[in-house]
């Protein structure tokens, strides 16, 4: 469904061009979870927003293809990219706190994208942000869409991202350390959820994450990134049993005692 | 809500201040003791009396009759030249904010240049070309308005254009035009408000300056400047008729003032 070929991002606005991200090739089925690992600024998120289309076409210069369905999203026009954007392919950052419009209530936000791409009258809008809602298990749905957002909690603001970014049944969902900002009772709740939408709805997952052990929980492949580029690859519990590379190695060793313990568990 | 609104006292003033002032014009529109236009030359420059509670100027005009519909003139004159310099300047402030590159330099020098000028001056130069009276008046002054609100505005969208939520509007595939002016719009009002509020205001002083000095409202409707410049000539005969038009041009600018403050402290 989803094939990154070579994808290498070069930023432009200063002196010399600095290249961040090198040969990336990923390739993504439907219904899979995939993890990209790797320590902070090895270009986890460049690739992810490139993929996203989110990446300024002026200061960057972006090699390779992003193929989705056949259709390469970053020599499509603008007009198309947006049509796959919220519609098919969807993100949730890192950051729940300011992911969201301050002045606008939280049923409008998730309903922004069924506005966007769909022709649903504002009845059928709510109906199924309401059910959205209830599907990230947020306790009191009617509640939450008349609410602002900093009425919300963190972990509530993550799962209202979530739903908005759910809420138009997208084939690729990518989240970039979505639970990074919240507390780890909270995390795991989210992590769990992330798992239920996928067995329920099929959405494939481009999961980023510092998190070794979560990533072994959730994904069933990984990639680990170092310095710009995929240094290993394949299937998570081979690549963190018997990890073929060095730096695969050193990252698995930094896991603390106590997370090891519970990872082995 | 309710409650932040009293303890703010600035605001609550302002507010008060006003209110009564957009009631007597528009009071005056409907109401006036007298035809704010109809000389009696019998009372001409009338001193105060229940008759005339402010006193008649020199043709025998009422002069409370006069400020009441002065006001409302000079209050439309102020409301146009804002709705002008908020809406161009929105727009304006909106494309150069959000897009930036070259577009946005060149409007922003030739914002600069602009700025440069008195805008007495170039109000006059508008006015010479176009011709005095109401409407006039108002485009010239919307007209000069409209830089500092694009740049106010401008401003604003570049603050908000790199914020995650306007990221996440991205990406959910929504135009720049709406992301413009439903995503981020919204959160610039405070900001707005306050500037209108401070804009009608030097609206006000601008018109009043112009009609003071003949090119702005002209006969027979009246505005409070011009009816200041009138009464410069009888300054020391019936100071009532100054004071009385100072009075409603300080309490008009000074109810707006206390307004935006207000505003800008509950932000
Ligand atoms: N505007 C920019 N100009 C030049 N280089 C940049 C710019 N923005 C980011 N980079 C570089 O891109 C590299 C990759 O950053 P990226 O955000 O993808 O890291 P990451 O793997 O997501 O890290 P983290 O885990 O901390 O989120 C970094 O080395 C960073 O310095
Ligand atoms: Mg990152």
């Amino acid at each position: 469904m989803l094939d990154v070929i070579d994808l290498n991002i070069e930023f432009h606005d200063h002196l010399t061009p600095e290249t961040v991200v090198y040969d990336f090739d990923l390739h993504l089925d439907e219904g899979e979870i995939v993890g990209i690992v790797g320590e902070s600024g090895s270009g986890k998120s460049m690739s992810a927003l490139a993929i996203a289309g989110l990446l300024s076409r002026k200061h960057m210069k972006k090699r390779g293809q992003i193929l989705f369905d056949g259709v390469d999203l970053l020599t499509c026009s603008r007009n198309v990219l947006r049509k796959y954007q919220g519609n098919d392919i969807c993100m949730v950052f890192q950051e729940p706190m300011t992911s969201l419009n301050p002045v606008k209530r939280i049923g409008w936000q998730v309903g922004e994208s069924l506005r966007i791409h769909t022709s649903l009258s504002e009845e059928q809008i709510k109906e199924k942000v309401l059910k959205i809602l209830k599907d990230v298990e947020l306790d009191d749905p009617e509640g939450v869409y008349d609410k602002y957002p900093h009425e919300l909690s963190g972990g509530m603001r993550q799962r209202v991202m979530i739903a908005a970014a759910l809420v138009c049944d997208p084939k690729i969902l990518i989240a970039d350390e979505p639970t990074t900002a919240l507390d780890v009772t909270v995390q795991a709740q989210i992590i769990r959820l992330l798992k239920r939408i996928n067995k329920k709805t099929g959405t494939a997952i481009l999961f980023i994450s510092h998190d070794l052990s979560v990533v072994r929980k959730l994904c069933g492949r990984v990639l680990v990134m170092y310095q710009g580029r995929i240094v290993e690859s394949g299937d998570v519990n081979e690549v963190f049993d018997s990890p073929k590379e060095d730096y695969t190695k050193r990252l698995i060793s930094a896991i603390p005692k106590m997370e090891k313990l519970k990872y082995e568990q | 809500m309710k409650k932040r609104f009293m303890k703010n006292r600035r605001l609550f003033i302002g507010a008060v201040i006003t209110g009564i002032m957009v009631l007597l014009a528009v009071a005056g529109v409907f109401f006036t003791p007298y035809d704010p236009n109809a000389m009696d030359t019998s009372a001409k420059l009338a001193g105060i009396s229940l008759k005339h509670l402010m006193g008649c100027d020199n043709f025998g005009r009422d002069i409370l009759s006069r400020i009441l519909s002065g006001l409302g003139t000079t209050m439309l004159v102020a409301l146009g030249t804002v709705f002008i310099g908020v809406f161009f300047g929105t727009i304006i402030g909106a494309f150069t904010g959000y897009y930036g590159g070259i577009p946005d330099e060149v409007l922003m020098r030739f914002n600069d240049a602009v700025l440069a000028f008195p805008s007495l001056l170039l109000a006059l130069v508008f006015i010479s070309v176009m011709g005095a009276g109401k409407l006039n008046v108002t485009i010239a002054l919307g007209i000069l308005f409209i830089p500092s609100y694009a740049r106010i505005m401008r401003g604003e969208f570049l603050r908000c254009k790199n914020l995650d939520y306007v990221r996440s509007a991205r990406l959910m595939g929504a135009s720049d035009i709406r992301i413009m002016f439903v995503h981020i719009l919204p959160n610039t009002v405070q900001v707005m408000l306050s500037t209108i509020a401070i804009g009608f205001n030097n609206a006000v002083l601008a018109e009043a300056g112009m009609s003071y000095l003949g090119i702005g409202v002209q006969p027979p409707d009246s505005s409070l400047g011009r009816m200041l410049s009138e009464a410069q000539s009888y300054l020391f005969i019936r100071p009532g008729y100054a004071v009385c038009t100072g009075t409603a041009i300080v309490l008009l600018i000074l109810g707006f003032a206390m307004l935006s403050e207000g505003l800008e402290k509950n932000a």
